[in-house]
């Protein structure tokens, strides 16, 4: 059995249905946002400020940023295992990629937070 | 193994040659969706940066409004909204495909070609609602 220490899933069939199922979170989330800058033209501090100042919209943007760190963390993976053949180098990479994603969660929760 | 598998192993002809390699639309399809990822990953730093700005205070929401009379900032909002754009339509016709549609050559290639066809026309939409 082929087993990663890098992958997110505990199998291949389980990274196949997390990259998807954050898919779905992401597109829902991306095309709401840029929906809704685009129908609220012009954009206000106070139509903005009060959308994330709702508890939905703060879960909703917390749990894209979530999705975003489990699919960004298959998606990097399947990237570097199919170019970066030196594995102390693809290592480096992944740790590099994760704690970015890592850092945007943390990030968003401090902003919604402060909202 | 066998001496006949070893001779049909040693006469397989090897072609690495990049630079001859000509990329079906769907194997365009799938590395435009990888580097959109990529970009993707750096393109939500800048944004949530956009983001703690326009929510920190009135001021500095107008302060984000007013980044976008740079041509620089509205090119960079550009690209993402394409990338974004890119790798979303690319992402739904990869659940069309998980249906088992789209996966024979001639519907590979077709649906490919819509994607990038799909995109141009988002990518100019996009174009105009920035500038």
């Amino acid at each position: 059995m082929v087993t990663n220490a890098a992958s997110f899933g505990r199998s291949g069939v389980h990274d196949y249905i997390l990259i998807r199922a954050s898919a779905v979170i992401l597109a829902c989330y991306s095309i709401f946002l840029v929906g809704f800058i685009a129908l609220s033209s012009p954009l206000t501090f106070d139509v903005w400020h009060g959308l994330f100042s709702t508890l939905p919209m703060k879960v909703f943007t917390l749990l894209a940023l979530f999705a975003l760190l489990i699919h960004a963390w298959i998606g990097v993976w399947q990237v570097l295992t199919d170019y970066i053949k030196c594995t102390a180098l693809r290592g480096v990479l992944q740790f590099i990629f994760v704690i970015t994603a890592f850092s945007y969660l943390a990030a968003g929760i401090v902003i919604v937070w402060g909202v | 193994m066998e001496l006949s598998e070893q001779n049909v192993k040693k006469q397989r002809p090897v072609h690495l040659d990049l630079q001859t390699i000509r990329m079906p639309a769907p194997a365009i399809a799938s590395i435009l969706h990888r580097i959109s990822g990529v970009i993707m990953l750096f393109a939500v730093g800048i944004l949530i940066w956009l983001l703690n700005s326009s929510l920190a205070s009135a001021e500095s929401f107008a302060g984000v409004q007013a980044l976008f009379d740079s041509f620089v900032v509205k090119f960079i909002v550009w690209g993402i909204l394409t990338a974004l754009g890119y790798h979303l339509l690319g992402g739904i016709r990869h659940l069309v495909m998980d249906s088992g549609r789209w996966e024979e050559l001639a519907s590979g290639t077709a649906s490919a070609k819509g994607l990038f066809v799909l995109t141009v026309a988002f990518s100019i939409v996009a174009g105009i609602w920035v500038w």
